[in-house]
């Protein structure tokens, strides 16, 4: 495994290192015929899988009222950039739990971190 | 023809430029050092036999085969293959460099071992029904009528072993070549689990 893991090396760009119970704004690329523009997705993070390039991370939000939940692979060359806007104190891997909670209950316990502009 | 000799590591996905993700199987391949060059006036025919994975210690090479290496005057090695290849001689060295990316290669190897199977994993036979008082799950059915031919015809599909054979998966594509890894990165699957040894040939 340790020669695969160095291969996946050469495909793993940069990104702002975030964990779950962040709240993060992830740029996409959309494609419309053959313009190209930036779509924004702002949600916690309420998980991550995989390793190497085979990376994903789960953002939920909830949009008027419904929630949506979007699968990003990390390494996507479909994601322009990742920006964090807050940094969330949970004790879980999976937040699963916040499916099932709406508006004030569905809140994570914020921590300090200074915002790079 | 190019030839080489490889050793499947394992799979992985990773983004092609255009931004899809593509299955690859990373496959350690060469540097396979050219043992013996076959002629068409010695041997009647030509190719060139190469070697695969050196054999660090003396007395894991047996006597008649340290002897086919020490007159050839180069390292033993454990797997010996011969390819059509042309413009090689005795030492030198195949490797990936000589594949590129876009190539669209064969890839040989001993499949996984599936043991004793029956007519639906083995031979894609559609069963029957699962439930109902069905007593047709996943049985063969009639393998042959009584007035003709009264026997069972060659090749009818029945249960047996399946799986541990020499397979061959053609058309398949090179997505990235490194040089200083050996690794050739192929599109796809390959057959054989981990650790297979496999051959992999570009046809000109």
């Amino acid at each position: 495994m340790n020669l695969i893991s160095a291969v996946e090396q050469g495909y793993i760009k940069e990104l702002p290192a975030f964990n779950v119970g962040d709240t993060v704004k992830v740029f996409v690329k959309v494609v419309e015929g053959d313009k190209e523009r930036l779509q924004q997705f702002e949600g916690i993070v309420i998980g991550k899988r995989g390793s190497g390039t085979r990376e994903t991370f789960m953002v939920r939000k909830v949009s008027f009222g419904v929630g949506v939940e979007r699968i990003f692979p990390l390494y996507s060359p479909s994601i322009d950039r990742i920006e964090i806007i807050k940094k969330g104190s949970v004790r879980k891997a999976k937040l699963y739990y916040l499916r099932g909670k709406k508006g004030k209950a569905a809140r994570i316990k914020e921590k300090e971190f200074a915002k790079e502009e | 023809m190019i030839g080489i000799l490889g050793k499947k590591i394992g799979m992985t996905q990773i983004f092609t430029g255009d931004g899809k993700m593509v299955p690859v199987t990373v496959v350690e391949a060469g540097p396979c050092c050219v043992v013996q060059v076959k002629t068409l006036e010695k041997d009647g025919y030509e190719t060139v036999k190469i070697g695969f994975q050196e054999i660090k210690k003396d007395k894991k090479v047996n006597k008649p085969m340290s002897g086919i290496f020490k007159k050839a005057g180069v390292k033993p090695y454990r797997i010996l293959k011969e390819f059509p290849m042309g413009d090689l001689k005795v030492g030198d060295f195949v490797t990936v460099e000589k594949f590129s990316k876009g190539d669209n290669v064969s890839v040989t190897g001993v499949s996984k071992g599936k043991g004793f199977q029956g007519v639906i994993k083995r031979h894609k036979f559609a069963g029957g029904p699962a439930s109902h008082g069905s007593m047709f799950y996943r049985a063969p059915g009639s393998i042959g009528a009584s007035s003709f031919p009264s026997r069972v015809w060659k090749n009818q599909g029945l249960p047996g072993h399946m799986g541990s054979e020499r397979v061959t998966i053609k058309n398949l594509i090179i997505v990235d070549v490194k040089p200083d890894q050996n690794v050739l990165m192929i599109e796809g699957a390959v057959p054989g689990a981990s650790g297979t040894y496999i051959e992999i040939r570009k046809e000109d």
